[in-house]
This record gives structure tokens, sequence and C-alpha cells, in this order.
């Protein structure tokens, strides 16, 4: 046979050009073509059912005894076609989608595709400050919850299983505080176009601060758990090493970039969200290994935790505000509100559309059912998210459902760095080096 | 009259009746011992542990067991069936086995006959048990090498070699007791303690040497690389299910408990009550010195636990360069100190004369360790050659106000 065949998908030529599909089954073709070379070596097939590949990553390795020659990554085993979903939703209701990509960071998902939307709508600096505050304090403890996670599984795919609980003791403090304020521990659909879903209950910046001082005190503990352990860092020394060099080609952002050196950070790069407007700090590493990368994890909590700290006071300070956009033919219509039976929607609201203003019924019932329209163009909005730069491009043909939403996921860039951080290292590096990209499955498919 | 002369009179029916004890002893702790483990475990990491089946879940094993044994025996098609099914008895029968030879009670009354708990005492005891545990690597190899698939297989290998790398360290570790005491014999050993004072003390670093290795030879955490679930799923195990797992969840356990009773019997005194409590040993007619023998087990075994709980996985490298180029040379050397030491003490040198060696060797251990240090600053600052400028444009840093965590190494 002439061409090269691509293991992983057959091709044909059509009319419109090469189709190729991916189909399993490649296994046969993948260790004819090994059988071939004299040398001896074994594939292995780690995953996409793997207790540490980080949901349903599947790691195709070749080792030579237990040194890794090369290393393919395959994914797709948790494609939900959510970008395609959302083309069939009104622009709100895709909020409830996008929230469910990269399922440990929910509010930065959200945040970044009503960032686009609102570029298009033209409304960006109509955006309430309490709703920005807020927005910013929930992507923070966002931070927090997702690192944790990192961390923790990270700890855990190395052998270690304390760090774990410890760390998900926390994750569990902060999913507890994103239930307070919006209903629901995960895929919140909190952050809306024009501002957010609802304003805090009340008293919860009180609630905040006990969250944030018992959060300060629990991460002196991890932090015991693991920092200067020789074992651990014998497993992340020099293990995972990717330089700037290679950070840069490879299109690498977040935790891993800066790991590299490099204090590339959007929230202090391209400001959104009045994040000019806190006093945090970027953490590097230069060490760019994995260890770099735990380190610069551990550190962004506190920071995140500076930044809490200041949304609190703001908010204090933005008491009774707005959290969604004046413009009526925008901002969701109602507000829920505490009944005697649980949440619900507003009485006030429901005695005005029904007893007192025809119009408000109107535009209720047009929101609701048909969404508003957003003037066609594309727009493009990033946020810093805890795996690298998230950003979504927002395309509209001018009617009430977007033409296309395409994300920039920072797990799917990121996790083409695997090959190029464990090849010629051991089968138990390739472990830590997956684990310190930190990859969710649910963003890279989407 | 010794326990070797004792045990010597036993009739045959008493001998079986014992077998039957020992037995019985070993599944017994391993109940214990996996829910011990769960609770402690669950104690050091924010939870509760299993607490529904029986009081304070003390039957949850003993209800695991049973849904081990009645779930489907799968053999896959790719195994040699032969060797597959054979692999888990060898490994599970060879760890009873060690248990024969380990003296669980001083002189006890058992059935109107005067013996101890003690199966059989061996004049090479210790060393019928590290062959015994040799033979149960066999039960891991063969296990991942009849599986017919690539996890098992690599967990194998890499426990056979773990397994025994460790074993020459274990050895090691023993020479210096033998030594010591004069004899091979379990009973002997634990006689010649109560004499003088604890292997323990006396020869520290064999006891930590033997601590370190008895976790490398059990497959344990932070060694448990042969079973490492982030990197070979189950290790040699993968392919395993129902009652043939059953029995290697059984032998990882019994063996835990084995090496421990020998650490106890080779360095803790073995049955022997603490220093200062001897009158308890008199207690129950002498059985209290069964409690006393699984008092010093159970320390050991929370080591386990404690290891289990707190500490990452070694690389298998790492882990085997730890054991050939620390451990072997370290206990070749303090094995050349003790025997030095024991012969000028037997040549009937003046007490001045073994101090002076003593502390030469003393003198001799800390100048290498801090030429070591040195050497090891040296390679660090030596470390990584320039490189090639990369080809690929690297952008300025930004002039942002950050910190750098890992402080400018």
């Amino acid at each position: 046979m002439t061409t090269h065949l691509d293991p992983y998908a057959s091709s044909r030529e059509t009319t419109e050009g090469t189709v190729f599909s991916v189909t399993g089954g490649d296994w046969d073709s993948l260790v004819s073509e090994i059988g071939e070379s004299k040398e001896e070596r074994i594939i292995v097939n780690m995953g996409p059912q793997h207790p540490s590949t980080h949901g349903v990553l599947r790691l195709v390795l070749e080792l030579e005894g237990e040194t890794v020659t090369e290393v393919r990554t395959g994914i797709g085993y948790l494609h939900t076609g959510i970008e395609k979903n959302i083309e069939f939703r009104n622009w709100t209701q895709a909020v409830t989608f996008a929230t469910r990509m990269d399922y440990l960071s929910p509010i930065f998902n959200e945040t970044a595709y009503c960032l686009a939307v609102e570029k298009l709508l033209g409304i960006t600096n109509d955006i309430p400050e309490r709703a920005s505050v807020i927005r910013v304090m929930m992507m923070e403890l966002n931070r927090i919850s997702s690192h944790m996670v990192a961390l923790g599984t990270g700890a855990l795919e190395l052998g270690a299983m304390g760090p774990m609980f410890f760390a998900f003791r926390d994750r569990e403090i902060v999913l507890d505080t994103f239930e307070e304020i919006t209903g629901l521990r995960m895929n919140m659909a909190y952050v809306r176009p024009g501002g957010v879903s609802q304003d805090l209950p009340a008293g919860m910046t009180t609630k905040i601060r006990d969250v944030v001082k018992s959060l300060r005190k629990n991460f002196e503990d991890n932090a015991k758990l693991l920092i200067g352990n020789t074992i651990w860092m014998k497993r992340t020394e020099g293990i995972g090493y990717l330089d700037l060099a290679g950070c840069t080609t490879l299109g690498i952002t977040g935790p891993v970039l800066r790991s590299a050196g490099l204090p590339w950070d959007l929230r202090k790069m391209q400001p959104y969200c009045g994040y000019e407007n806190y006093e945090f700090e970027v953490i590097t590493a230069d060490t760019a290994d994995v260890y770099g990368r735990f380190l610069v994890r551990m550190a962004e909590l506190e920071q995140s935790l500076r930044i809490i700290e200041q949304a609190a006071d703001k908010l204090d300070k933005l008491e009774g505000q707005p959290v969604m956009v004046a413009d009526k033919k925008i901002a969701w219509p109602a507000q829920l509100a505490l009944g005697a039976d649980g949440l619900g929607n507003s009485l006030d609201h429901i005695r005005e559309i029904m007893g007192s203003s025809m119009e408000s019924l109107i535009h209720h019932f047009k929101l609701v059912t048909e969404g508003f329209r957003v003037p066609a163009g594309q727009a493009y909005a990033t946020v810093e998210s805890p795996r690298g730069e998230l950003a979504a491009h927002v395309v509209s043909d001018g009617g009430t459902r977007p033409y296309r939403v395409h994300f920039r996921e920072p797990s799917f860039n990121n996790l083409q760095s695997t090959s190029a951080m464990s090849e010629g290292g051991m089968v138990a590096d390739i472990i830590g080096a997956v684990a310190s990209i930190d990859p969710v499955m649910g963003g890279v498919d989407r | 009259m010794t326990t070797a002369q004792l045990l010597g009179q036993d009739p045959g029916w008493l001998i079986a009746v014992k077998a039957v004890m020992v037995f019985a002893i070993c599944v017994l702790s391993t109940l214990m011992a996996v829910w011990t483990e769960r609770r402690v475990l669950a104690k050091m990491q924010l939870r509760t542990g299993p607490n529904r089946v029986g009081p304070a879940g003390l039957l949850q094993s003993l209800s695991d067991g049973v849904k081990l044994a009645l779930k489907e025996d799968i053999i896959p098609a790719a195994a040699d069936k032969v060797v597959f099914i054979i692999a888990p008895i060898i490994a599970t029968a060879m760890c009873f086995m060690s248990f024969a030879v380990i003296p669980m009670t001083g002189v006890v009354n058992l059935f109107g006959r005067k013996t101890a708990l003690q199966l059989t005492d061996l004049p090479v005891g210790v060393l019928y048990i590290l062959a015994v545990t040799s033979i149960g690597v066999y039960g891991v190899v063969l296990a991942g090498w009849s599986s017919g698939s690539t996890y098992p297989l690599l967990g194998g290998l890499r426990s056979s070699a773990q397994v025994i790398s460790y074993e020459v360290a274990m050895g090691l570790s023993l020479v210096a007791v033998f030594i010591y005491a004069g004899s091979m014999s379990t009973a002997d050993i634990v006689g010649s303690q109560h004499q003088h004072l604890w292997n323990a003390i006396v020869l520290f670093p064999s006891f930590v040497i033997y601590v370190i290795s008895m976790v490398g030879e059990t497959n344990r955490a932070p060694f448990d690389l042969a079973e490492a679930e982030g990197e070979l799923v189950g290790g040699f195990h993968t392919e395993y299910s129902s009652l043939k797992f059953a029995l290697f969840f059984l032998a990882e356990y019994v063996n835990i408990i084995a090496v421990s009773a020998l650490a106890s019997t080779l360095f803790l005194g073995g049955w022997h009550a603490l220093p200062g409590l001897g009158f308890t040993e008199q207690w129950l007619g002498g059985w209290f010195t069964l409690i006393w023998f699984f008092a010093k087990v159970n320390f050991f075994f929370f080591i386990f636990m404690w290891l289990r709980g707190s500490l990452p996985r070694l690389r298998y490298d790492q882990f085997m360069k730890f054991g050939w180029k620390v451990l072997i040379p370290v206990s070749l050397i303090w094995i050349l100190i003790v025997a030095s030491l024991r012969v000028l003490q037997q040549e009937g040198a003046p007490r001045s004369a073994i101090l002076a060696f003593a502390a030469g060797v003393v003198i001799i251990v800390m100048a290498i360790s801090s030429l070591v240090e040195r050497n090891k600053e040296k390679v660090r600052s030596a470390d990584l050659p320039e490189g090639e400028a990369p080809n690929f444009p690297v952008p300025s840093l930004p002039n942002v106000q950050s910190i750098n965590v890992s402080g400018g190494k």
C-alpha cells in the first residue's frame, strides 16, 4: 500500500472531499503496524475506561519495558453535541448547555458565553456592577473547587489517597455555597446574558467571609500533606517537562503555561468583569514540571480567596442594586422569590403580569417562549478558566437563536501536550503529566 | 526444656488441632484486618468507614467475602487456564504456611497438654519463612503471565522484580539477628530477646531495614507498584474475579499479618510482655501472651495503614534504586559492623576497645554521609547542560507583577 493509513480513521474519497469515519476496531491495524518494526515493543491501550485517565480519555502507549516511546491520545468518548444543541435553543437557554461542557468549571463556561453574547448585543457596559462583582466572586469560588479536584485527583493518581479526601472536603464547602446561592451544586446556569439569574440570598456576604476563613485554614492542612514530601517530590520534580517554547508552540495556557514562567493571565492581560479593580498577583513557576504546576495551583487558591474577600466588600457596598441589565427587552422578566412552598416565581411578578400590566405579560411571553434577538455579527470573548484561556466565539444571524457557538476549550488545547510531556519517560510519569494538565473530557469533547 | 523439645512431645491430634487453629487465626485476623484498615483509614480521611453490617460494621468483610464468592467466575479466553487457576492457590497456600513457625504464645495448656501455640519449631525457621514467601511470588508472577493481557503482565513482572530485590534486603537485615541470637529458630530468637534487650533496640538499623522491606515485600503502599490502580488498573489480578480474586485478597492480608508477626517475633520480643510487665505472662494460664503477641502484630499493621493513608506511590525505577542502592549496601555494612563487634566481644576484648571501635564506625559513617550530601549539592548545581536555544519564538515576558512560587530555582 502506498498511502499511509490513519490508524484512527479510515477514509474514502467523495465528491465533497475526503471523508473520515472515526470508529473503534482500530486496534488490529495499530498492532500490525507495530509488529513490523524490529524492536521489541508492547502496546498498551490505556482508557477510555481506566482509573486515571480523567473520565474517558484514551491513551495508546507504545512501551519498551517501562519506558514510553510513543503516546497517542484518543478523544471523543464524551462527545455530547453541546455546541450543536446550542444552535437549536434561544440565547438564554444556551447557557444551560454551555455550563455542562467543562463540568468542573460551570461558571466560567457560562461567563465566557454570556460575555460574548453581551458583546454582540452591545450591552457590555450596561451590565450592572453588582452582577459583575457576583460573577467574579462566583468564578473565583469555582476556581477553588476546580483546583481542589485537580490537586486531589492528581494526588490520588500518583497513589496518595489522603489528599483527595481533604481536597474534596474543601470542594464540598464551595459547592454548598453554590447551592445556597444558585440552588444547584453544579451546572447551575446562574450567569445569564445581561447579568445573573438572581441576587444573592440575604446575609450571603457574611457567610462567604466565613467560607473564606475556613478554606484558608484548610488549605494550610492540605499543603502540609504534600509540599516537601520526599516521595511526592520524586514523583513530580522534572516530570512532564514542557518549557515555554513547547507551551507556546502547542498553544498551552493556564497553570501549565504559568509553570513555564510566563505570567500570562487574562485577568491581568485583558481584564473582563472588572478584574482590573481587584488586587491579586499572577502566580508563576519556572520549573515547567508537574511540581511547578502543583505549586502554581496551590498558590492560586490564596489569590482567589483574596479576590473573593474584595468582592464580598464590594457587594456590601452595592447592596440592593440590580443584578440584571435594565433593558426589559433582554432582561429575563422574573426574579425568583422564596415562597412558603420553596423557591419559585415571584408572586409580585405574577400579580403584575396577570392582574395589572398587559404589556408586561406580552414581554414575559415573548421573552420566555421566543427569546430576544441578537444583531447579526460575531463576537469573541475570553476568560481565564482554571485550566487556561476559555473563549466563546458566537455568531448570530440576527435571530433568536445562535447561528453557531464555538468554544475554545483550554482542556482540548492543553491535552495535545500529553505526548510532548510524557514520551521518553516511564509509564507512571504519564499519569502524573496528564494529571498536571488537568483535562476535563466534558470540555474537550463538548 | 526448649520449645523445640516441648513441641516434639505433641501427639498427632494436637498438631492437627493447632494447624486448624493457625488457619483460623489467619482467616479471622484477615477479616478483622480489612475492617480495621477501612475504619482506621476512614478516620484518617474524614470519613466514617463501614458501619452498617453487624455491630460497628464488624461483619462487613465477612459479607464482602460471601459476595465475592457468589460472583460470576470469569476466565478470559486468552488465559492459560491451568496456570490461571493454580496461581491464586499457590499465593494463598504459601502465606498460610509461613505462619507455621511463628511462636504465638509461651507455654500454655491446650486440651490438657502442656505445649506452645506454634505448629513447629524448625532450627532454620526464619529461612523457611523466607523460602515459603518467595514461592508465594510465583503465584503473582504466574497470575500476571497466565492472564494473557498486558496490564497483568506488567504487574506480574513488576511484582516479581520487586519481591526478589526486597527479599535480598530483608534477608540481609535478618542476618544481624541471627548473629546476635546465635540461632535461626524463631523460638530461640524470642528467648534470646527475653534474656537481653529487644532486637529492635540493639539492632535498630536492621529493624528499620526490615520494616521498609516488609512493606516492599507485601506490595503495599507506598510500594504497591504491582497493583498500582492509577497505572496498571489492578496489576496482576486485573483479570481475576470471584473466589480466585478473593484468594489473592486473602493472600495479601495473610502475608501482611505474617510479615508483621515475623517482625514482632524477631525484633519486638515475640509473645513476651513489654519489659516490666512480665507478671502478665502468667495470666489466663499463659494465654495472655497471645494478646501481647497480637498487640505487637497490630502495631505493625497500623504502620501499614498509616503509610497507605499518607504517602504517594513511588515510581518503579525509583523503588528499585532505593532497594539496590540504599537498603542492600546499608545492610551489608551494618552486618559487617555487627559481626565485628560480636567477634570482639567473644574474643574477650576489653570494653574500651569495643567502644572505640563503635565510635570509629560512627565517625566514618558520618564522614561518608556528609561527603555524599556535598556531592549531591554539586550534582544539583551542575544540573542540565545548556541545551540548544529554542528555535520557536518565545514571547518576551510581559511586564506583569507575578509571584514565582518555585523560588527561581
